[in-house]
C-alpha cells in the first residue's frame, strides 16, 4: 500500500482547510520559483521522465503532449486549458482536488503554463460543481493576493493569469475540442482533427488541454523528481493515482494509491471489500462508464493500470471503479449507461446521433428480454457501426460497454429473451 | 503539391486540397451529404469515410488535408462497411416517404441509398418525428426528413449572412431551424432548397408541381437584375415551372436570388398574348397585320424627329438592335435605353463594373456610393460578404448613401455628395483606408447616377479612383452597379440619342408638348406614362403593365424564357440564353416583331435570322464577339466637375421583390413583399 | 425530452429583460476574463446569470436576445447554446429544483428509492412542478459524486449518501423553508470511507472531523 508520505493529495478528504495558508503548510507552493528557474526544457524533460500519463482517460504521456506546443510564438498566444468537466459516470476525483486541495492544481497550472509558453489558463469546470468552482476561485484569489499568480507570478518573472469557466451540463465537453468550442461560447461539439489543439486550439491558438489530476500532480513530481514518480507502478504505467470506487462495496471512497495496485487489494484494503464478500462479486467497470466491464474471474488478479486492463479487453480510463455484486441486474446497469450516452450525444455526427438512440432502445428491450435472439447480433453490429466512425470518442464510449456486456453476459441476455418469449407464448 | 495514391492510382493535388478532392482527381466517386464546396467543412455526415494507411480508423475524406505520400483506399471492405453503416443510420429515422416527397428523383439520400445502402431496414424501433418549421413564403419544411447535415445552417450564416437557421437542442433531439418561429429574411433563401440534400427543405411555390424527369432543362440568363445570373429554366410543355442556378464562378457562383428563382409565376398572369389596337379609347384585339397597319398609318410621312423609342430594363440585345436600326431607317435620333433618365454612357469604363464580380475576391477596400447592393444585386452582396469573411474582417467597406442592412461589417460614412467630396479631399477617415489598400474599389450605383448632377458625381468618383490608385495596369476598381439587365447591352449597342436626339426625359417632355408624336416603348414600363397622353404609343412587350395601359398599339412580345437572347451584365459580360418554351398565344420573339414591322413600314431591315441579327450586333460592338467574357475597358476621361446637390443618394430599388413587370405580377413576390418589406403594409394603405 | 428543455409558451415569456445593476457589474467582470474580441466566450456564464436573476430560475427568450446583443453575436447562436446545455431551464421551475441522479453508480446504490421517495413526498412525477411552485423534480445524468451515491442536487447543493429516510427528511425541511445541511447524510465528511479515513490519518487528525464548517464556505 502507498504510504502517506508519498501521497500528493494530502487533503483529499477535506479535513483541513483548502486555503492558501493550510496548503502551504502541506507543502504546496514550496520553491515554485526555483522550479521555474530551471527552465521549461527541464520541466518538460522531468515530466517526460516521470512517465505521467494523462489522468483524464486516454492516458497520453503528459510531457510529450506539452512538447507539441510551439517553442516560439508566431504572434499567437498559447493557452493552457484544464479539463475539470468531470462527468464520466463513476468518476469523482477531480472534484475532491478542486474543493479540498485546489492549490495543487493552481500551482500545477503555473508550472505547466510556463512550460508551454502560456500566459493565460482557463479551468473549465462542469457547471454542477458550483461549490467546487467557488472554492477553487477563492483559492485563485488568494494566490493572486499572495503574488503567486498574475504579473511576475511567484517572483519568477513569468506573467500568468488563471480563470475559472463554468460549463452548463454537457458530458461531451469533457472531450478536449468540444471543451474548447464551449469555452469559445458555442455548443460543445467536437472539432475535426487535424488541426490538433497544439496547432489551433482555443481561439485558433496553440492550446494544451490537460485533466485536473494530470496538472495537480505536476508540482510534487517536479519537487521530488521524475524518478520518484516512476517508483510507483509498472513500466509504462507509473505514478500515484486517484481511484474512485463506487457501487457495491462496503465503503465507497476515493483514494490515492500506487498505479498497478491489484484491483482486489484496492477494494479490500480501502473499501472494506465487496458487499457480501469477494465471492459475491459479479463484475466491475474498472475505468468509468466508457470501458467494457470485466467479470469476477478477471477481477481476481487484474492490476489497475493502463496496460493490464487493456490486456483484458477493458481500460483504466479515469480509474473510476464501479463494483457490481451478484444482486445486480447487469443488463439494466449497462442499459442505463446506454441511456446516458444517448442523452449526452452532441448530435453532430450521424453514427453517434442515430446509433446511441438505436442502441439505447434495443438495450431497454433487452432488459425485459423483449427481443429475439438474433437481435443480440444486431446490437453487436450496431455497436460496430458506431465504433470508429464518429468525430470523437463518445461513439466508442457508447459502444464499448454494450460490447463488454455481450462478450461476458450473452447467456444472461439469451435467458431473458427465452423467458420473455415463453411468457408471451403462454 | 502533395502526391498521393488513391486505390493504386497516383495523383497530385494542389496544396491545401482535401483527400476527398484527391479521390475525385483519381476519378473515384466519394459519397457525401454535408460536404459542399462553397461552404465550410462540417465533417458530420460521415458518408465520405475512406481508409487511410497507418490511420487506426477510417477518416472523413472531406476534412482530411491531403498530404504527400498518403495511401488512400476508397473501395476496401472497411470503407464499404463504413458507408453501409452510415447509410443505415441516416435512414433509420428518415420517413422514407419518397412517393410524396418533392425531392424524389433528385435526392442525394435516395441516390446514395441506391448506391451504398443495404437494401432493407433492420430498425424495429419507433421512428423520430420532428415538428415542421414555418420559414416564410419560399421554403417549405418537412423536418422529419432532415439528416442534420447543417448545410442550410452554414449557408445562412456564411453566404446569406442572416442568423435564422441553427441546430438547436442536441443528440437525437437536434432540430435544424430557428429556435422561435422566424422567416428566413434573406434575398437568397431559395438556395437553401438546392443545398438541402434531402426533402427537408423544399420549394413552397413549386410544391407537388412536377417530377424532375418530366422537365425540359434549358440554359438561360436571368433578367431580374443586372448581374446576369446563369440559370436553368425547367419547363413542361408550354409552362415554365422553375428556375435553378447554373454554376458560373465568375458571376453567380451557384447561387441565385429569390426574385430570379420565383418571379416566374408572374409570367402566367397579365400576359400580352395577342396584338391590340386602341379604338375609341378602348383596346381591341386585332391581327398582326392590322396592328402593323395602324402603326403604318400613324408613322407614314411623319418626320423622324417626331418619333422616339425607349427600351425597358429587361429587353434583349437582339430586339434593341433591330429597333435601333429601324429608328435609323425612320430618321429618328430619339432613342434611349435608360428609362430611369440617367445619362450614363460614353467611355465604356465609365459604365461597367470594371473589376468584374470575381474581382471582389481580391479587393481589400470598397467604397459603396448610392447603392443598396443587397436590394439591387443580392448576388454581388453575397460576394462582398464572402470577401469580408475570407479576410476575417480586413476587407473594409465604407458606405455613402442611404443606410442599409448589409451582411458584412462596414462604416457608414454619410448620405451624399458632401461625404463623397470629403473622401476625395482626404477629410473622411475612410480616405486613409483607401490609401492603405492595395486593391481598393468603388461601387457606384444608380442612386448616385440617375440625378441631374450625375456628371459631377461621376467626375468626383473618377477622381477618387485616380487619387487612391484604384486604376492601375492590372487592376480597375471603378465599378458601376446597374439595376437593369438590358442597360449595358443597350449602351454597348448605342441605343442612346443620336446626333441632336432626345434622351428619355426629353422625349417624355416633348411628347407631353406634342413635339414627339409617336413613342415606341420596347418593354419600357417604369416611366411617367401621364406624359404620353398626347402621343401615339406603341408598346411591345410580354406583360400587361403600365406601358400596355398607355398604348395605342400593343405588339405582344416574348418573355425572357421564351426567346433566344443576348444580355450584357453590369460587368460588360455578354451572355446568351436559350428559349425554354414558346411565346404565349400569338406573341413572337421581339427582334422578329421589329423585323416584321420594318417590312410593313417599307423599311426592311437587312436580316432574316437570329444569326444575321447577331452579326449586326458584332458590327455595333465587338463585345458581342466574345461571349461570356469581359473585355477590359480602356480607362478614359469622363464626368464633368461641377456642383453636386446636397440631397443624399437614394436607392432606386425600394422593394427588392418587385422591380419589373414580371415580378410585379408574381404572387410569390407579393407574398415575400408582405412578409419581408417593412414598408409594405404602409404602402398597401397608401 | 422534458418540457424544461423546450421554450416556455408565449404567455409565460416576459417581454423584456435587462441585467440588474449588480448583475451588470458581474457581467462586465465575466466578459473581461476573455481576450478582446472573444466576448462570445461569456455567453454561458451570462446565461447562467440571467437564469439566476429570473423569477422561476429559467432563461426567457428575451434574455437570450439581450445577451446576443450584449456579446454582439447572432441570437440563433445563443439559442443553440441555451438549448444544448441541460442546466439552462427554458421554462420556469420550482423554488427547489430537485435533480436526482439515476445513472448506474447511483442506481447501484439505490437511486430508485430516492426517486420513489421524492415522487411520494412531493406528489408529482418526473418533470413536474408542485402546485405551490415550491418543487420541480427531474432525473439527471451523473453529477460526479459517485462514491457518495446515491445523491441529488437541490439548486446549487449536493445531498449525498441518501436513502429513503434521509431523502424524506431533506424534503420535509425544504417544505418548511429550511435549508438542510448539504453533503453526505451519513456522517462522513466527504469521499473518505464511511468508517473514517484508512489513510492520511495524520491529515485528518482527531477532532478535525467535528469541525462542521461547510467545505464550500472555506476561509471566506
Amino acid at each position: 500500500m502507498l504510504q502517506d508520505k508519498d501521497r500528493i493529495f494530502t487533503n483529499l478528504y477535506g479535513f483541513q482547510d483548502f486555503g492558501l495558508k493550510a496548503a502551504q503548510a502541506r507543502g504546496n507552493w514550496d520553491g515554485t520559483k526555483a522550479l521555474i528557474d530551471k527552465g521549461r526544457d527541464w520541466i518538460i524533460s522531468e515530466m517526460k521522465s516521470s512517465g505521467l500519463r494523462g489522468r483524464g482517460g486516454a492516458g497520453f504521456p503528459t510531457g510529450l503532449k506539452w512538447s507539441f506546443m510551439p517553442k516560439e510564438s508566431d504572434g499567437r498566444p498559447s493557452y493552457l486549458v484544464v479539463n475539470a468537466d468531470e462527468g464520466e459516470p463513476g468518476t469523482c476525483k477531480d472534484r475532491e482536488i478542486m474543493r479540498n486541495d485546489p492549490h495543487t492544481l493552481i500551482e500545477g497550472c503555473l508550472l505547466a503554463a510556463f512550460a508551454m509558453n502560456a500566459h493565460a489558463g482557463y479551468i473549465y469546470i462542469r457547471g454542477e460543481f458550483y461549490h467546487e468552482a467557488s472554492n477553487l476561485q477563492l483559492a485563485i484569489d488568494q494566490a493572486y493576493e499572495a503574488g503567486l499568480l498574475g504579473k511576475n507570478a511567484c517572483g519568477s518573472g513569468w506573467d500568468f493569469d488563471l480563470y475559472v469557466h463554468l460549463g452548463a451540463g454537457a458530458y461531451i465537453c469533457g472531450e478536449e475540442t468540444a471543451l474548447i468550442e464551449s469555452l469559445e461560447g458555442k455548443k460543445g461539439q467536437p472539432r475535426l482533427k487535424p488541426p490538433f489543439p497544439a496547432n489551433a486550439g482555443l481561439y485558433g491558438c496553440p492550446t494544451t488541454v490537460n485533466n485536473v489530476e494530470s496538472i495537480a500532480v505536476v508540482p510534487e513530481i517536479l519537487r521530488r523528481g521524475g524518478a520518484w514518480f516512476t517508483g510507483f507502478g509498472r513500466e509504462n504505467n507509473h505514478g500515484t493515482k486517484l481511484f474512485a470506487i463506487s457501487g457495491h462495496v462496503n465503503q465507497p471512497c476515493t483514494v490515492e494509491e500506487s498505479m498497478s495496485i491489484p484491483l482486489r487489494e484496492l477494494i479490500e484494503k480501502h473499501c472494506g471489500g465487496v458487499r457480501g464478500g469477494w465471492d459475491n462479486l459479479l463484475a466491475v467497470i474498472p475505468g468509468g462508464s466508457s470501458v467494457p466491464l470485466i467479470t469476477k474471474d478477471i477481477c481476481d488478479d487484474v492490476l489497475m493500470d493502463f496496460d493490464a486492463l487493456r490486456a483484458v479487453g477493458s481500460g483504466l480510463g479515469t480509474a473510476a471503479v464501479i463494483v457490481m455484486d451478484k444482486s445486480t441486474d447487469i443488463v439494466y446497469a449497462i442499459a442505463r449507461l446506454s441511456e446516458f450516452y444517448k442523452h449526452e450525444s452532441c448530435g453532430q455526427c450521424t453514427p453517434c446521433r442515430e446509433g446511441t438512440g438505436w442502441m439505447a432502445r434495443i438495450m431497454s428491450r433487452m432488459v425485459r428480454g423483449e427481443a429475439t435472439l438474433d437481435e443480440i447480433d444486431l446490437l453487436w453490429d450496431v455497436t460496430k457501426q458506431v465504433e470508429g466512425h464518429t468525430i470523437c470518442a463518445l461513439g466508442d464510449a457508447a459502444a464499448w460497454p454494450i460490447q463488454g456486456l455481450i462478450r461476458h453476459f450473452r447467456p444472461e441476455m439469451e435467458r431473458r429473451i427465452k423467458e420473455y418469449r415463453a411468457r408471451i407464448a403462454a | 503539391m502533395p502526391k498521393l495514391t488513391v486505390d493504386g492510382i497516383e495523383v497530385e493535388v494542389e496544396a491545401g486540397a482535401t483527400v476527398l478532392q484527391a479521390c475525385e482527381e483519381a476519378g473515384k466517386e466519394i459519397p457525401r451529404f454535408c460536404y459542399h464546396e462553397r461552404l465550410s467543412i462540417a465533417g458530420n455526415c460521415r458518408m465520405c469515410l475512406v481508409e487511410m494507411e497507418r490511420a487506426p480508423k477510417p477518416v472523413a475524406s472531406c476534412a482530411m488535408p491531403a498530404a504527400d505520400g498518403m495511401v488512400i483506399k476508397t473501395d476496401s471492405d472497411l470503407v464499404k462497411k463504413a458507408r453501409t453503416g452510415v447509410m443505415e443510420f441516416l435512414l433509420i429515422n428518415h420517413p422514407l416517404d419518397c412517393p410524396i416527397c418533392d425531392q424524389g428523383g433528385e435526392c442525394d439520400l435516395q441516390d446514395q441509398a441506391m448506391a451504398y445502402g443495404c437494401g432493407s431496414s433492420r430498425y424495429a424501433e419507433k421512428k423520430r418525428a420532428v415538428k415542421d418549421k414555418e420559414l416564410g413564403p419560399i421554403v417549405k419544411t418537412i423536418m422529419t426528413r432532415c439528416i442534420h447535415c447543417t448545410r442550410c445552417v452554414r449557408f445562412s450564416e456564411e453566404v446569406a449572412g442572416v442568423g435564422t437557421m441553427g441546430a438547436v437542442y442536441r443528440g437525437e433531439d437536434t432540430e435544424v431551424g430557428p429556435y422561435i418561429e422566424a422567416s428566413i429574411n434573406s434575398e437568397l433563401s431559395g438556395n437553401l432548397i438546392d443545398l438541402c440534400p434531402v426533402g427537408a427543405l423544399t420549394s413552397k411555390p413549386y410544391a407537388f408541381t412536377a417530377r424532375p424527369w418530366e422537365l425540359k432543362k434549358t440554359d438561360s440568363i436571368d433578367v431580374m437584375d443586372a448581374v446576369g445570373s446563369n440559370i436553368r429554366v425547367d419547363s413542361r410543355g408550354s409552362e415554365v415551372l422553375r428556375v435553378l442556378p447554373r454554376t458560373n464562378d465568375d458571376v453567380n457562383e451557384e447561387w441565385i436570388s429569390d426574385k430570379t428563382r420565383y418571379a416566374i409565376d408572374g409570367l402566367k398572369r397579365q400576359r400580352l398574348d395577342r396584338p391590340y389596337v386602341r379604338v375609341n379609347g378602348k383596346l381591341q384585339a386585332v391581327s398582326w397585320d392590322e396592328a402593323f397597319a395602324a402603326i403604318k398609318a400613324k408613322v407614314s410621312g411623319l418626320d423622324g424627329k417626331k418619333i422616339a423609342a425607349i427600351a425597358g430594363d429587361t429587353v434583349d440585345c437582339e430586339s434593341m438592335t433591330a429597333l435601333k436600326d429601324l429608328m435609323g431607317k425612320l430618321g429618328s435620333p430619339n432613342l434611349d435605353c435608360r428609362q430611369d433618365g440617367s445619362k450614363i454612357g460614353g467611355p465604356r469604363a465609365s459604365y461597367i463594373f470594371n473589376s468584374t464580380i470575381s474581382g471582389i475576391d481580391e479587393a481589400d477596400a470598397c467604397l459603396i456610393v448610392g447603392a443598396n447592393i443587397r436590394a439591387e444585386a443580392p448576388i454581388i452582396n453575397s460576394r462582398l460578404r464572402k470577401r469580408w469573411r475570407s479576410t476575417t474582417g480586413d476587407f473594409k467597406v465604407g458606405i455613402i448613401g442611404e443606410s442599409w442592412d448589409t451582411t458584412f461589417k462596414h462604416d457608414y460614412l454619410g448620405a451624399g455628395a458632401e461625404t463623397l467630396s470629403a473622401v476625395l479631399d482626404g477629410k473622411s477617415e475612410f480616405a486613409k483606408v483607401l490609401e492603405a489598400a492595395e486593391k481598393p474599389m468603388i461601387i457606384i450605383g444608380m442612386g448616385a447616377l440617375n440625378r441631374d448632377d450625375r456628371d459631377a458625381v461621376l467626375a468626383t468618383a473618377r477622381a477618387i479612383a485616380d487619387k487612391f490608385g484604384m486604376v492601375t495596369g492590372e487592376w480597375n476598381g471603378f465599378n458601376v452597379l446597374h439595376t437593369a439587365a438590358s442597360r449595358v447591352g443597350g449602351l454597348d449597342l448605342g441605343f442612346v440619342p443620336g446626333e441632336g436626339g432626345l434622351a428619355t426625359n426629353d422625349i417624355l417632355d416633348a411628347a407631353a408638348k406634342g413635339d414627339v408624336e409617336v413613342v415606341y416603348l420596347l418593354g419600357a414600363d417604369e416611366i411617367d406614362m401621364s406624359k404620353l397622353d398626347k402621343a401615339f404609343v406603341v408598346y411591345q412587350g410580354a406583360m400587361g403593365d403600365a406601358g400596355a395601359q398607355a398604348a395605342d398599339v400593343i405588339l405582344p412580345g416574348a418573355a425572357y424564357t421564351e426567346k433566344n437572347g443576348t444580355y450584357v451584365n453590369t460587368e460588360g459580360r455578354a451572355q446568351q440564353g436559350w428559349r425554354a418554351v414558346f411565346p404565349v398565344g400569338e406573341a413572337k420573339e421581339d427582334w422578329a416583331i421589329v423585323r416584321a414591322l420594318s417590312g410593313a413600314l417599307g423599311q426592311v431591315l437587312p436580316y432574316d435570322s437570329l444569326d444575321a441579327v447577331r452579326s449586326r450586333m458584332v458590327e455595333l460592338s465587338p463585345v458581342f464577339a466574345s461571349l461570356n467574357a469581359v473585355t477590359k475597358a480602356e480607362w478614359a476621361d469622363f464626368g464633368k466637375a461641377g456642383d453636386m446637390k446636397p440631397e443624399g443618394f437614394a436607392t432606386p430599388v425600394r422593394n427588392f421583390y418587385m422591380t419589373d413587370p414580371i415580378s410585379r405580377a408574381s404572387v410569390t413576390m407579393a407574398k415575400c413583399t408582405e412578409a419581408f418589406v417593412k414598408d409594405a403594409a404602409a404602402e398597401k394603405v397608401a | 425530452m422534458s418540457h424544461l428543455r423546450r421554450p416556455a409558451p408565449r404567455e409565460l415569456q416576459p417581454i423584456s429583460f435587462a441585467f440588474s445593476p449588480e448583475n451588470m457589474e458581474k457581467a462586465k467582470k465575466i466578459i473581461a476574463k476573455y481576450p478582446e474580441g472573444r466576448q462570445q466566450s461569456a455567453v454561458m456564464p451570462l446565461l447562467d446569470l440571467a437564469q439566476r436573476q429570473t423569477e422561476g430560475n429559467w432563461v426567457p427568450t428575451v434574455a437570450m436576445d439581450y445577451i446576443a446583443d450584449m456579446l454582439e453575436m447572432p441570437a440563433i447562436r445563443v439559442y443553440e447554446v441555451a438549448t444544448f446545455y441541460t442546466m439552462y431551464n427554458l421554462a420556469p421551475v420550482g423554488k427547489n429544483f430537485i435533480q436526482v441522479c439515476t445513472t448506474t453508480p447511483c442506481w447501484l446504490r439505490g437511486s430508485a428509492d430516492v426517486v420513489k421517495t421524492c415522487k411520494q413526498e412531493l406528489g408529482i412525477d418526473i418533470g413536474e412542478t408542485t402546485e405551490d411552485g415550491k418543487f420541480t423534480l427531474i432525473e439527471v445524468e451523473c453529477l460526479g459524486a459517485c462514491v457518495n451515491a446515491p445523491m441529488m442536487q437541490v439548486n446549487d447543493d449536493f445531498y449525498e449518501d441518501l436513502n429513503a429516510d434521509t431523502t424524506k427528511s431533506i424534503l420535509e425541511a425544504l417544505k418548511k423553508g429550511e435549508k438542510p445541511k448539504a453533503g453526505p447524510q451519513i456522517g462522513r465528511k466527504g469521499c473518505e470511507p464511511i468508517e473514517g479515513p484508512k489513510v492520511l490519518k495524520a491529515f485528518c487528525g482527531c477532532g478535525a472531523a467535528d469541525q462542521s464548517a461547510d467545505a464550500s464556505e472555506g476561509e471566506a
